[in-house]
Parts: C-alpha cells; structure tokens; sequence
C-alpha cells in the first residue's frame, strides 16, 4: 500500500532498493552512507538476499560484479574515499556489462576531507572517475521521496542498459528526515535484465539486443558464458583488433545514449512569470541546481517572488539533458549555475549555452551547505548592470 | 566418463604461454579435476585475474569471469555468497594472488568462503615482463630487481592457514599427479581452499636466475620437493604442520602435499543459519541487537 512516511534520506535509499528487487549488498561502512549497510544487513537476510561486508570498497565493487552474474540485482554504498577506490572496478562492471548499483553519499573531500559534511564535489568523478571511454548514469535525488523513487529507477536502468549506475546524495539528504511518499510496491515499475532466450549453445553474451543492450544468463542456469574485462567479440572471447575495440566502445557509450527516453527527466518549475513571456519586474534568469542545492534554489525563487527565475534540476545528471536545457536559455536573459563545489557542472553548462548567454556559478565548498543568499548574489551579479 | 577435454575450448588453442611455461599443465589437471568430480559446466565458475596464469579463462568451456588484476577472489566471492551451490575456482598468478590481491586473499580465507583458489606461483610477474612479486626469493634476479632482490618472500600456505583457509596445499607443476589429486580435494571442500602450485616461468625467472633451460627448471621442481603431511614420504604426522623451509632461497626445498584440512563451517553455512533466522523472525523485524 502506498503510504507517507517520516524516513531519513538513507532510510529511503534502503526502503527503494529492495522494492526494486535488490537481493546482494556488498560493502564497507563508512560516514555518511553507513545506515544504508546496517540496514541492508539487517533486512537482506530474511528476504533470501545476501549481505556482506567486504575487506574494502576495491572488494566490495568486485563482489557487486560477481553477484550480478550470478543472477542478483547488487548495490552498494559509500563516500567519497570509497567511491575513489571503486573505480577500477566500476570499469569492470561496464565492460562486463554487469547491472549493479552504486549509491555514493556525497562528503567533503578531498581525501578524507570534512567526513561528516555535504558537498557535491565527485561529480566528475561519477562521470570520468574510471579509467578509459565508458557511459556513465547518475541520478541526483533532492528530496526523500527521491531517494525512494530514484533508487528504484537506478536499479531499473542498471537493469535495462546493463550497466553500473549511480544515484548521487549527499550527507544533508542521507540524514534529513522529512515526510516521503512511498508507493505502492505493486504499483512500481520494475524491470529486470534482457534474459536469453533459444538454444544455450547459441548464446552469445555480447550479441545485442535491439536496444544494444546483449540478454545476460544466470551462473547456475543453462546459458553457460564468459565474460570478461579485456576487449572481447561478442562470444566474450578477447579480440584485440580495432576493428572490434571501435565496434564495443561505441555500443558501450550508444547504449546509453540511444535508450536516453529510459532516464529520468529534469523538474522545471517558474516563479515571478519567469521564462518567456515573464510578466515579473526584471529579467529572466535560469538557475540550474541538483539535489541538495536545487533546494536551496527553490528557496531563492520563494525569497524573490517578483522576480521571474527559473529553475532547471536535472534528475539525471548523467548523461546530461542537454537538449532540454538547451531549449530553455534562449529564453532567459543569464543562466546560474549552484553547486556546492568550486564549479563542476557550470563547465557543462557553459558548454551547452554556447556563448549564446552568460554563465554565472554560485558555489560553495566548505562543507557548508549553499544557501538562497547566495544563489541570488550570484543572480544578481551575472545579469550585470543594476541587477535586475 | 568426461575428460579434461569436456572442459577445454580447443577453438581456443593454441596455448599463448611459452615453451616450458608451466601453465599449461596446471589448466590440464583443473580441467581433469573438473572431470573427475564430473562438474557441470553450468554449474562451474572460474574467475581469474590478469596475468599470463590469468589468461586461463580463454581455455575453459565453463562460465567464466576475466576480472582485474588481484581481484579474483573479491569477484569470486560475490559469486559464492550469492549461489552458495555453485563451484567457484579463482585463477590467479603471485602477483594476483599474494600481493596486489593480499588483502582479498587473507580475508577470503578468514571469511571461509567455499572458492578454491589455484595459484601458480612461479616467483615473479610473467606478464610484465619478470619483476618480482610477494613470493619472490631473497637475493633471486628479476627486471626490478636486478641487484637481487631485498625483501621477504610470502609463504602462501602458511599465510592462507593463519588466515583460516580449511584446505590447504601445496604442490609443483611437476607434480603432475599429486597436483589433480589435491585439485580435487580442494574442489570438494565447503570452506576456503588453496593449492599453491609452484611452476616454472623459464622467459623470466628461470633466465634471469641463470636456471639453466625448461627442462633444468622442471627437473628441480622434482628435486626440491618435500612431501610432507598425509600421504606424504617425510612425514610430519599431521595436516596442519607447515615447518618453514631452511632457507627461502630459489633453491630451498618445497613442501608439499595437503598441509592443512580442517572443518571449520564455511561462510556459506552460517549465513544461510542467519537467513532462515531472519525469514522466521518475519519482515521489519528488528534483531535483537537493535
Ligand atoms: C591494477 C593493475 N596494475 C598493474 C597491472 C599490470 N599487470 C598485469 S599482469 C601483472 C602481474 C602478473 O603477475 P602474476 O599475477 O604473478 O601472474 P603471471 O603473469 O606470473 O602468471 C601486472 C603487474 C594491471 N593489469 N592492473
Ligand atoms: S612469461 Fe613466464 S609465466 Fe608467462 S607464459 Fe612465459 S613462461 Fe609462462
């Protein structure tokens, strides 16, 4: 039954993985991710599932691997330290192609940084941590009910594309208690992974399916197959000619890119009469925020009721929606961009507008989180002149 | 009756090792092993590393998973815990095993998870070219060591006893054998298992050690073991006795035969002990502890 529940960020995280049918959780505790093992260790067991806590977040990534082809929906979670040290693994997991999930509860860093304290500084690191040309997918919840609905709709994509996602916190979500809206388990859409079908001696697990995404068999099952992190045909057997290496890298990348319909979209909500045809004094600024710091933003447009602001909050900051934004700024006079680091995603945004309008950055990186104030000084100061 | 045959992918061959590479042997008694046991091939899982050891996988018709470089057993347990059913056999080098993946190997046998792990341990790195490893000998040559090398080798039975492996061994490539039979031992056991098959690399380490040729090298695996413990000649009456050898060097004695075998339960048993404990206690109940 659907039901309104007073949960923790992290509580939610728990609560969406196992609706979604995750039933393996590999991991190593630490701030502020760490209910989300405690949890799983104390829920996975009676549902048949599995919950273990590895030597290290390398491990825990391996096991994440080993798991989803064994047949599991898998997730971990971590911060920043752990989420550095699961790269090499992550590459694994999409040359492999093995659905899995990671949840990383963004801290301050770098390096054991501000442990228990927000920011949204591994970004880039979601999006080029691991090494080589990869996809990557990243959700980015802003609210508690997110970290419910967005978990859910990691595990879906993982499924569906065959690949690791993540869904990107951070400390202040992780902890927040607020009221979240969770549905219905029978209401929720799940998916699970392309399966095989026809004689197992046919089976070929890099053979695409029409969405570019190979059906993968079960360890244990009739569909006997290997896999492997070397550049491989579609038998898995390693090849080492260009020819081939082209071929995989581009399906690996495409898969994600032409299934883009499958991502969760961006919320864009107006205040002021914002956008086109803006009725408010003053004129029309696009602030683009995620998570934590599209909260903070909500409060500027609530703080400047006459002005017309609009906010663009990507829920899927991996691949970027770029046409959506795009289409949104010849209409607005500047575009701002919050960001609780020194300015990652504002590169990206720039690289979007296309000089076609000016980019202002307001961002923080102490720890603290970003407040209303500061998103409208930055407001302020990229639409020049008197400000408004 | 299956042979090793069943399990090898001969579309595969030829083998990449080099002549006298002692790899080659060690995938034939697996493979025998497996048909010994009459494994199925659904049912099996290799995981290897990266490493000319590692490269196995090409040559085996079972599921498979190539994975990164010392990361098998992590891999292998993530497998393990989630199909408790299904035979699990980590592939991995020196260099995979002992000492990028050293952590994953001692909490692998500590955990007792029900993977076998089949090391060839031939002293240095082959892949790279013949640097040395966590089990290089004092004093032995290797293109990083070329002065001869300073620090203490592993001994990887005794680390995977300390560590809380239930089975252990060890034998030589040579050993043709010995090696299929503790294969099959090990391949049996519900806890952590380990063979340790120490083999000759002659492009590396037998050239940099002026080891003479292949077949010099392989003649000195015969020479230099020991056996020891159950079925062994010199015996120290029980598994479990894993004397230091004299000296480390490249030319110490090895020990060899089954070393340890004990009954500890596996991870596998006590965490099905905490499953069924949890679905009896019933959905959102909260453990004691809490
Ligand atoms: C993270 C990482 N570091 C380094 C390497 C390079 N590398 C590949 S194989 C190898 C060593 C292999 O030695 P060993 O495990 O003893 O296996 P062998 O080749 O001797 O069978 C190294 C260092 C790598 N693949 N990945
Ligand atoms: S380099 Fe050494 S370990 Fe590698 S295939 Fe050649 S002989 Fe074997």
């Amino acid at each position: 039954m659907a039901r309104t529940a007073f949960l923790q960020g992290n509580e939610a995280v728990l609560e969406g993985a196992l609706a979604a049918g995750a039933r393996f959780y590999a991991g190593y505790p630490i701030t502020p991710s760490s209910e989300i093992a405690e949890l799983a260790s104390w829920r996975l067991p009676g549902l048949g599932g599995v919950f273990i806590q590895m030597e290290d977040e390398i491990a825990s990534m391996a096991a994440l691997v080993g798991a989803a082809m064994a047949g599991a929906k898998a997730f971990t979670a971590t911060s920043g330290p752990g989420f550095s040290l699961m790269q090499e693994n992550i590459g694994l997991a999409v040359m492999v192609e093995a659905p899995c999930v990671v949840i990383n509860v963004m801290r301050s860093g770098p390096s054991t940084g501000l442990a228990t304290k927000p920011a949204q500084a591994d970004i880039m690191q979601a999006r080029w941590g691991t090494h080589g040309d990869h996809p990557a997918v990243a959700l980015v919840p802003s609210s508690v009910s997110e970290c419910f609905s967005l978990t859910v709709a990691a595990f879906n994509l993982a499924e569906r594309l065959r690949t690791p996602v993540f869904v990107l916190s951070d400390e202040i979500l992780g902890h927040m208690r607020e009221r979240a809206d969770i549905p219905d388990t029978e209401a929720l859409e799940i998916w699970d992974r392309p399966r095989p079908a026809g004689d197992p001696a046919d089976y070929r697990p890099y053979r695409p399916g029409p969405d570019g995404v190979p059906p993968l068999g079960t360890f244990g099952g009739p569909y006997v197959f290997h896999v492997t992190s070397s550049m491989h045909d579609e038998r898995g057997v390693s090849a080492n000619d260009a020819k081939t290496a082209a071929a995989s890298v581009a399906r690996l990348v495409g898969k994600v890119s032409r299934n883009a319909q499958w991502l969760p979209r961006p919320e864009v909500v107006r205040s002021g009469g914002g956008g086109e045809g803006g009725t408010g004094a003053g004129r029309p600024v696009l602030i683009v925020a995620f998570g934590s710091s599209a909260r903070a933003a909500r409060q500027t447009m609530l703080d400047h009721p006459d002005h017309p602001l609009t906010l663009f909050r990507p829920r899927t900051l991996w691949p970027f929606p770029e046409a959506e934004l795009s289409a949104l700024v010849d209409g607005h006079a500047a575009v701002v961009v919050a960001e609780m680091n020194t300015g990652q995603l504002v590169g990206e945004i720039e690289r979007i507008t296309a000089g076609r309008r000016a980019v202002g950055l307001a961002w923080r990186s102490d720890g603290e989180i970003i407040t209303p104030e500061e998103i409208w000084a930055a407001v302020r100061r990229t639409l020049g002149g008197d400000g408004r | 009756m299956s042979t090793y045959l069943d399990y090898l992918d001969e579309n595969a061959l030829p083998l990449m090792w080099c002549p006298g590479c002692g790899d080659g042997t060690i995938l034939k008694a697996l493979l025998g092993a497996f048909a010994t046991l009459g494994l199925k091939r659904e049912n099996t899982v290799v995981v290897t590393g990266i490493g000319c050891w590692g490269k196995a996988d090409d040559y085996i018709r079972t599921n498979a998973i190539h994975g990164t470089h010392g990361r098998a057993l992590a891999v292998a347990t993530g497998v393990k815990a989630f199909r408790p059913g299904l035979t699990v056999v980590a592939l991995m080098g020196d260099g995979d095993c002992a000492t990028i993946g050293g952590n994953h190997f001692i909490h692998a046998a500590r955990r007792n998870i029900g993977v076998t792990a089949i090391v060839a341990n031939n002293l240095n790195y082959g892949m790279t070219g013949g640097q040395f490893s966590g089990t290089t000998p004092v004093g032995s040559r290797t293109s990083t060591s070329p002065f001869g090398h300073t620090e203490n080798p592993f001994d990887l039975c005794r680390l995977a006893e300390a560590a809380g492996a239930n089975f252990v061994a060890r034998t030589t490539a040579y050993h043709f054998k010995q090696m299929g039979q503790l294969m099959v031992e090990a391949l049996q056991e519900p806890g952590f298992s380990l063979v340790e098959v120490v083999s000759p690399c002659p492009t590396y380490f037998g050239r940099f050690n002026k080891q003479g040729s292949a077949s010099e090298m392989w003649r000195s695996l015969k020479e230099r073991a020991r056996a020891v413990g159950p079925g062994g000649t010199e015996a120290p009456a029980e598994a479990g006795s894993l004397e230091a050898p004299p000296d480390d060097g490249p030319d110490a004695p090895i020990l060899t035969g089954r070393l340890v075998s004990r009954h500890k339960p596996s991870f596998a048993e006590r965490y099905a002990a905490v499953q069924a404990t949890a679905a009896r206690a019933g959905e959102g109940a909260e453990p004691d502890a809490r």
